[in-house]
C-alpha cells in the first residue's frame, strides 16, 4: 500500500515539476507566428511544386508576409485566394491569369522523318548531348518525357514520342519548362485555347521534309484574323495577349493541322498529312 | 639516347580490348581526292569560336584565313582549297548539337595563298614569332581535345616546364592515324617536336608510344637523336595516351585534382600537332588537313588518309571505298571515346582522328540494368573514381553529390562503361552531369557579375 502511495506521490511531484517547466519553456521561448503566415498558407494550393522559387507553401505563405514576395508568383492560386491573400497580407495585387504550359511541338516520331536510332539513356537532356536526338527537326520534342517525369500533378502525356500536356491537369508550377533542353514548353494564358503547336524556325521546305504536321508560315491565319497571330520570320505564333476565340481553327483550316485548340492537339495522330503545297514527307 | 635504365611506370587501371589495328596499320596513307565542296565547322577548339572574316561569294585561296581567333583561347581556320565560299548554315556537328559551318565551293584549281612565309632557320628565329605563327595557323591540339596549340606553348612564368612530352601512344583500339604519320613523317613530327621544345626552352622531349608499333618506333630511333628526342615504349594499355596516365608512365608525375600538366612541369603534345607545328613553321602551311583512320570491319578498304578539314564523312567513306556490310554504328574517333553518330553529314574536324563503323555484331543495341555494386568500374578507373557511384547520383539528379565524387575530374574514356557487367550507359551520364554543372557554374558567374555591376 505504502509502495503504491509513495510511487503516486513521487510522479505527482515530478509531473508537476516537469509540467512548470515547459509551461515556463513554453512562455520564455515562444516564438511568435503571424497569424497572416497560417491564413495565407490556406489559402495557398499546398501543393508544394516549388514553382514558385521557395520550398514549399509555408516557406512561400511566410514569404509574401515577412519579404514582399509576389504572391502573384504561385502559378495555381485561384485569382479569389489571390485578392484574399492580397487584403491579408496587404500588398497591391496585380490579379495574374492563370497558366498553363503548352508543348509547342507536333512532331510525334511517326509523323516525322529521323536519324538513326538512339538506344542511350532515355532522358532528353543526355539525348540532346548525343547527336541531338535522333528526330531530324533540331526544333521539336524529343520525346524522352524528361518533362513528365518532373511533371507533379501528372499532365504531361508522351504518347508517339512526343509530349501532350493535358491543360485541365497542369497547374502551371513551370518545371517542365525548366527542365526542356529544346526550350518548347512555354507558360500561356488559360484562356487562350487556340495554339500553333511548332516552334521550327527551318524553312517551310525543310520543315516539310521533316515533319508533317509543321507550321509552313503560309500565313492563311493572318489573313482569317490578323490580329490574332503574330508573324515571326517561317513561323506564326499566337498572339497571347489578344488570343482567338476557340472557333479559330474552324474558321482557318491550317493545312497541317498546326494551328489547333489543345483538344484538337492531343487528337494529333488522327489529322491527316493533307496539305499539297509542300513536297512529298519522307518517311523511312 | 640510351634506353637503359629508364623506368616506366605503370598507371592504375585501364582495360586491354581488342585494338583491330591490323585493319589498317600496314596501308600507307593517301592523299583524299579534292572534292567539290567543303563545311568548315565554326568551332573547331576548345574556347571561344573564331569569328567570321569572309563573306559569301568571295573567292578564297586554299589556305587563305576565313575566319580568325576571337580572343586568346580559340583558333582560327583556313580554307581548306581554293574557292568560293558559300552560305554559312548549321550542319550536325560531331560532337551533338547543330553547329553552324562555312560552305567552300571548290574551284578545282587547288591554289595556294596562305599570307605565312616559312621560317626555314627556325632555331635562330624569335621565340615570339614562332608562336605567334602557330597561332596564325590556326593548330589546336590533334589528339582529340582540340586544345588551342599556342596556349600549351605560352605556360605561365611562374610555372617552371622541364619536360615535352610527345603522345604518340595512340591506344584506341582502331586508330592508326598517328601510327602512320610517326612512320611516314618522322622528321616533321620530330622536327616540330624540337620547335615546340625551343618555344617553352626545354631539354628533355620524351615520345611515349605503345610498343604495338614496333616499325614506328624503328623509324623514329633512327632520327630521334638528331632531335634530343627519346623514344619510350609503353606497354599496351588503355589509356595509355590520356594525358594524366602519359606523364606518370613517362615521369611518374601525378597531376592533381582541377590540376594541368605544366602543374608538373610537363606540356603534353600529340604527334599530330608536332608535325603541324612542324608545317605552319618551316613550309608556312597552316592546319587544313590532318591523319585520319577511315576503319572498321564494315569498310572496304580500311586505311589512313590525308583529309581536309571540312570533309563531309559520306565522302570520307568513299574513299576508303564504301561499306561491304551493314554498319549499325558509325563513330568519329575511336570506339572507346568517340561519339556515335546520328547521320553522315557530319564533317572532319581538326580533332577527328578516325571514322569508324562498327557491325552490329561488335556493338548493337543492349538494355542497361541497375547498377549490381561489383566495383570493376572502380577497380579499372584510371582516374582513381568510383564511376558507379556516381552514376547513380546523375541518375537520381544529385549534381552536387556527383561533384563531390570529383565527376569532373573523369576524362570520359570509358574504361568503366567497357567493363560493366551491367552494360550501363556510365558516360553518358558523366557527360551530362558535367554538362550540368558547367552550366550552373556559368549561371552563378554570371550571377555574381551581374551583382557586381
Amino acid at each position: 500500500m505504502l509502495t503504491v502511495l509513495i510511487s503516486t506521490i513521487v510522479l505527482a511531484i515530478v509531473g508537476l515539476a516537469l509540467g512548470l517547466l515547459i509551461g515556463f519553456a513554453a512562455k520564455k521561448f515562444d516564438v511568435e507566428v503571424d497569424p497572416r503566415v497560417e491564413s495565407v498558407q490556406e489559402l495557398l494550393p499546398g501543393a508544394n511544386c516549388g514553382g514558385c522559387g521557395y520550398a514549399g507553401c509555408a516557406d512561400f505563405a511566410s514569404a509574401i508576409i515577412h519579404q514582399n514576395a509576389d504572391p502573384s508568383n504561385c502559378n495555381s492560386v485561384s485569382s479569389e485566394a489571390l485578392k484574399k491573400i492580397g487584403l491579408i497580407a496587404g500588398h497591391e495585387i496585380t490579379v495574374r491569369e492563370r497558366k498553363v504550359a503548352v508543348v509547342f511541338c507536333s512532331g510525334s516520331y511517326s509523323h516525322t522523318s529521323h536519324h538513326e536510332e538512339y538506344n542511350g539513356i532515355m532522358d532528353c537532356r543526355s539525348a540532346s548531348l548525343v547527336g541531338d536526338g535522333d528526330k531530324e527537326c533540331h526544333y521539336g520534342c524529343l520525346g524522352y518525357g524528361s518533362c513528365a517525369r518532373v511533371c507533379k500533378s501528372g499532365a504531361i502525356e508522351i504518347r508517339d514520342r512526343l509530349a501532350f500536356v493535358h491543360p485541365e491537369l497542369c497547374i502551371g508550377c513551370g518545371r517542365c519548362t525548366q527542365v526542356c533542353p529544346r526550350k518548347l514548353i512555354r507558360l500561356v494564358p488559360i484562356t487562350a485555347k487556340v495554339h500553333i503547336y511548332c516552334s521550327s524556325l527551318n524553312k517551310p521546305l525543310k520543315k516539310r521534309a521533316s515533319c508533317m504536321n509543321p507550321c509552313l508560315a503560309c500565313k492563311k491565319c493572318a489573313r482569317t484574323d490578323s490580329s490574332a497571330v503574330v508573324i515571326q520570320p517561317n513561323l506564326l505564333q499566337i498572339n497571347y495577349s489578344n488570343p482567338p476565340a476557340p472557333d479559330f481553327p474552324e474558321r482557318v483550316k491550317c493545312p497541317t493541322g498546326v494551328l489547333a485548340t489543345a483538344e484538337q492537339h492531343l487528337k494529333l495522330e488522327l489529322l491527316p498529312a493533307n496539305c499539297t503545297c509542300g513536297k512529298e514527307t519522307k518517311k523511312k | 639516347m640510351s634506353l637503359t635504365n629508364f623506368k616506366i611506370w605503370h598507371f592504375r587501371g585501364g582495360v586491354h580490348p581488342y585494338d583491330g589495328k591490323e585493319l589498317s596499320n600496314q596501308v600507307p596513307a593517301q592523299y583524299a581526292p579534292l572534292l567539290e565542296k567543303y563545311y568548315v565547322v565554326l568551332r573547331q577548339n576548345i574556347g571561344k569560336p573564331p569569328k567570321l572574316i569572309v563573306e559569301k561569294g568571295q573567292h578564297v585561296a586554299k589556305g587563305q584565313k576565313i575566319a580568325e581567333a576571337d580572343g586568346f583561347v580559340s583558333a582560327p581556320l583556313h580554307a581548306p582549297t581554293s574557292g568560293t565560299v558559300g552560305d554559312v548554315a548549321d550542319i550536325p556537328g560531331a560532337n551533338g548539337p547543330n553547329v553552324p559551318a562555312i560552305e567552300i565551293i571548290a574551284d578545282g584549281k587547288d591554289e595556294w595563298d596562305t599570307g605565312l612565309e616559312p621560317i626555314k632557320d627556325w632555331r635562330q628565329a624569335d621565340i615570339t614569332d614562332l608562336r605567334h605563327r602557330i597561332a596564325e595557323a590556326g593548330i589546336v591540339g590533334m589528339g582529340g581535345a582540340a586544345f588551342p596549340c599556342h596556349i600549351k606553348l605560352t605556360p605561365p612564368i611562374e610555372k617552371i616546364i622541364d619536360t615535352l612530352i610527345l603522345n604518340g601512344a595512340e591506344c584506341e583500339p582502331y586508330l592508326t592515324a598517328d601510327h602512320r604519320l610517326m612512320l611516314e613523317r618522322t622528321k616533321a613530327v620530330l622536327e616540330g617536336a624540337a620547335i615546340a621544345a625551343k618555344i617553352l626552352n626545354v631539354e628533355r622531349i620524351l615520345l611515349g608510344i605503345e610498343d604495338n608499333k614496333p616499325d614506328a618506333i624503328e623509324a623514329l630511333n633512327k632520327l630521334a637523336d638528331q632531335y634530343g628526342v627519346t623514344v619510350v615504349p609503353l606497354p599496351v594499355r588503355y589509356p595509355q595516351g590520356g594525358e594524366k596516365q602519359l606523364i606518370y608512365a613517362l615521369t611518374g608525375r601525378c597531376v592533381m585534382t582541377g590540376g594541368l600538366p605544366m602543374d608538373v612541369g610537363c606540356v603534353v603534345q600529340n604527334v599530330g600537332s608536332c608535325a603541324a607545328i612542324y608545317d605552319a613553321v618551316a613550309e608556312g602551311h597552316p592546319l587544313i588537313e590532318r591523319y585520319t583512320t577511315i576503319t572498321g570491319t564494315p569498310v572496304v578498304n580500311p586505311s589512313t588518309w590525308i583529309v581536309r578539314i571540312g570533309t563531309p564523312v559520306r565522302e570520307a567513306l568513299g574513299f576508303a571505298g564504301g561499306t561491304k556490310s551493314h554498319a549499325a554504328k558509325l563513330i568519329m574517333g575511336g570506339p572507346m571515346m568517340g561519339f556515335a553518330q546520328m547521320t553522315l553529314d557530319v564533317t572532319v574536324t581538326k580533332n577527328t582522328s578516325g571514322i569508324l563503323l562498327l557491325s552490329a555484331k561488335e556493338t548493337g543495341a543492349y538494355t542497361s540494368d541497375p547498377c549490381i555494386r561489383c566495383g570493376r568500374c572502380v577497380d579499372n578507373c584510371p582516374m582513381h573514381l568510383q564511376p558507379g557511384s556516381i552514376s547513380v547520383m546523375v541518375e537520381s539528379e544529385h549534381f552536387h553529390e556527383a561533384e563531390h565524387l570529383n565527376v569532373m575530374d573523369c576524362m570520359e574514356c570509358g574504361v568503366c562503361a567497357y567493363v560493366c557487367p551491367a552494360k550501363r550507359p556510365l558516360v553518358q551520364h558523366f557527360r551530362r552531369a558535367k554538362s550540368e554543372i558547367i552550366a550552373e557554374r556559368q549561371a552563378a558567374k554570371a550571377k555574381a557579375a551581374m551583382k557586381h555591376s
